[in-house]
């Protein structure tokens, strides 16, 4: 996994709440065993037209997005389905920052593991972005903070074994096994 | 004396192999793990990549359905499944179980189903597990007093190679649900009303625990259907304190303990229940009797109202005028009437013998209305063989629908089972998000009772017009 300590990148504004997972990428493209390449299906029944064309009004689409890494969404983002194919979709896309007010848990779990930054802001922040789309933002995971081309610095929370994964770009599951003699002592007892 | 304790943290005790610290999660120990065809394939990749076994194979079980083909012909009759990537799923599921060893409940085995309807009919599902899949509905089994919950991939993966998840401790949320539901009123509509009051987000980051009378009077798939929807709310997973209606229900189905060993276990059961006096960080009350048949009119789960009633006029819903016009419907618009296409009895959430008992009973002697498909599709082949005992089968297909094997199906179309754009699907599934059931189909949310109603008049329709 790539490791993640700060990016700066222009946003991309999707200002709907509870948008789901059945949306960010549709279930007839889980029927695959890999997890890379998705990103082509991210949003794929918004973003394309039933002739598969680009959809040209989808903000994914528009020019202004190419290269994007941080998308800004409403309340509730990731809410619904827990397929894992989500933060693949968009990091494979490109995202690696998701900014909003609230996440779905599952959503927030699986992003977590891909290296892909659910940023929680307040309301007022949330409306700023929403109403400054393009703007050009930081995501740094050492401050835990967004940075906004004004000068503020959002703070946002994070796990601190989450974010110390991220910036160092290892996975949990070493970690779990590391804690092999506790689980087999666990086992013992319970047996 | 000792701290009263909720259920939720009680079964979370007894399970931290490693408590939560200020910078770690908790190392949280899990009983069962059900593996599926669509959220394995890349953790067995992950395992096979750094040379790692499953370490408990018997807490382990596989099982396919959301893939998978409901039509007898590709399930029994040699056709293959038509969808190749589908196949090819399903295939990867019956190769990685076979080389590690997990126990697989194929496409061919009469135990096959639902993953969420077969771990309880199996009795693996029990009171006080922690219980793990790759599927967000696995908030199912909390019905019976175990703390369940759906995971990513990468989980899956944790689990298969240490039986654990890192885990931060949720937030705890009462729903009591008080007094007594009217006829006609289900555990569906109950949900319903339950995520139309809190939210699709009013869950979020918080386990709920139903409770009350209203919640005890269910049996136990109605409070598999109530539990099952918890994740529609946002929760982490639902739960209900295992009783006597628990332990009947669980009475020597295979995979319980037996004997002397039962009595041990039902003993220990019992001790789950949350404490007189145990703190909740959230408290919400519900009024059973005031609940009608509800019905959603938008494309999430929130958005819903009495079956008797109307979409809402206005709603400071952001995506509200979104939604209306997803659905083909115009705000202040009543709901009975309106009409309904495909009708869909089915899904972890309502496709237990009870639900196909309630839509059997409303529509015998009735037909369809014309231009109307229905599909009735059983959660598991067990259910399905249990419903033909009672000639349930007869009653669906007289009616003109068609009765398939068990299976995910049209709740999320995965296996090809879908609904046309722009048609109205009256479903007894979990979602109404967009494309849900194919792309641009437009999802109502009902109960069976409702579903055979409808799918009579080819209307939304008062299932109490025909009690």
């Amino acid at each position: 996994m790539e490791a993640f300590t700060s990016i700066s990148s222009r946003t991309v504004v999707l200002p709907l709440a509870d948008i789901d997972t059945d949306q960010i990428i549709p279930a007839r493209f889980l029927r695959t065993t890999a997890k890379d390449g998705l990103g082509k299906e991210l949003f794929a029944d918004w973003r394309y037209l039933a002739d598969g064309s680009p959809n040209p009004d989808f903000v994914l689409n528009k020019p202004a997005a190419a290269g994007c890494k941080v998308l800004i969404a409403g309340d509730n983002f990731g809410c619904g389905s827990s397929r894992e194919h989500a933060p693949w979709a968009l990091t494979d896309f490109g995202i690696r920052a998701v900014v909003s007010t609230s996440f779905a848990d599952i959503f927030r779990s699986n992003a977590l593991k891909n290296g892909l930054v659910p940023v929680v802001v307040d309301k007022d922040t949330l409306q700023w972005l929403i109403g400054h789309p393009g703007t050009e933002v930081t995501v740094d995971l050492a401050s835990s903070t967004l940075q906004l081309p004004d000068g503020r610095a959002v703070a946002f929370p994070i796990e601190p074994f989450a974010r110390y994964c991220l910036m160092q770009g290892v996975d949990q599951l070493g970690y779990l096994l590391s804690r092999n003699a506790e689980i087999t002592a666990y086992e013992q007892r319970h047996a | 004396m000792t701290m009263p304790k909720t259920l939720f943290q009680k079964v979370w005790e007894r399970h931290e192999v490693v408590p939560q610290t200020a910078d770690t999660p908790a190392v949280l120990y899990i009983d069962l793990h059900l593996i599926h065809e669509v959220t394995s394939p890349q953790a067995f990749s992950e395992l096979r990549s750094r040379g790692l076994p499953v370490r408990r194979l018997d807490r382990t079980l596989g099982t396919m359905d959301h893939s998978t083909p409901t039509r007898t012909e590709q399930v029994f009759g040699g056709k293959p499944i038509t969808i190749e990537s589908a196949a090819k799923q399903v295939k990867a599921l019956e190769t990685n179980c076979a080389e590690f060893g997990v126990e697989l409940l194929d496409l061919a085995s009469d135990k096959r189903g639902i993953v969420h309807v077969i771990g309880p009919e199996l009795g693996a599902t029990q009171p006080g597990k922690t219980i793990v899949c790759g599927d967000s509905h696995t908030s199912t089994h909390g019905a019976f007093g175990a703390l369940a919950f759906g995971i990513g991939t990468t989980e899956v993966g944790h689990v298969l190679a240490t039986q654990c998840l890192l885990q931060s401790r949720a937030k705890t949320l009462a729903i009591n649900v008080e007094g007594t539901l009217k006829p006609g009123v289900t555990a569906k509509d109950l949900v319903l009303a339950i995520i139309g009051r809190i939210g699709v987000g009013g869950g979020t980051g918080h386990v709920i625990e139903f409770r009350g009378a209203a919640i005890r009077a269910l049996n136990m798939d109605e409070r598999m259907t109530v539990c099952n929807m918890s994740i529609e709310a946002g929760a982490r997973a639902g739960m209900i304190g295992p009783d006597e209606v628990t332990f009947e229900y669980l009475k020597d189905r295979p995979r319980v303990p037996q004997g002397a060993d039962w009595d041990k276990a039902v003993a220990e059961w019992r001790t789950l229940a949350t404490d007189e006096g145990a703190r909740f960080d959230r408290e919400v009350t519900v009024d059973a009797s005031g609940i009608e048949p509800m019905i959603t009119w938008g494309t999430h789960p929130g958005m819903v109202a009495p079956v008797t009633g109307s979409v809402p006029a206005t709603s400071d819903d952001p995506v509200f005028d979104r939604a209306l016009a997803y659905m083909g419907f115009s705000a202040g618009q009543k709901l009975q009437g309106s009409p309904v296409n495909v009708v869909f009895i089915g899904s972890c959430t309502n496709s237990r013998l009870t639900d196909l008992r309630a839509a059997a009973g409303l529509l015998k002697g009735h037909k369809l209305a014309s231009g109307v498909q229905m599909l009735v599709v059983p959660g598991s082949q067990q259910v399905k063989k249990q419903a033909e005992a009672e000639g349930l089968d007869r009653v669906f297909i007289e009616a003109g629908a068609e009765w398939r094997e068990s299976g995910c199906s049209m709740c999320l179309g995965m296996n090809g089972d879908t609904v046309a754009k722009g048609l109205y699907s009256l479903s007894t599934s979990n979602r109404n998000f967009e494309g849900r059931q194919g792309v641009g189909a437009r999802t109502l949310l009902a109960s069976p009772l409702t579903a055979a109603a409808s799918a009579v008049r080819g209307a939304i329709t008062d299932p109490r017009e025909f009690m």
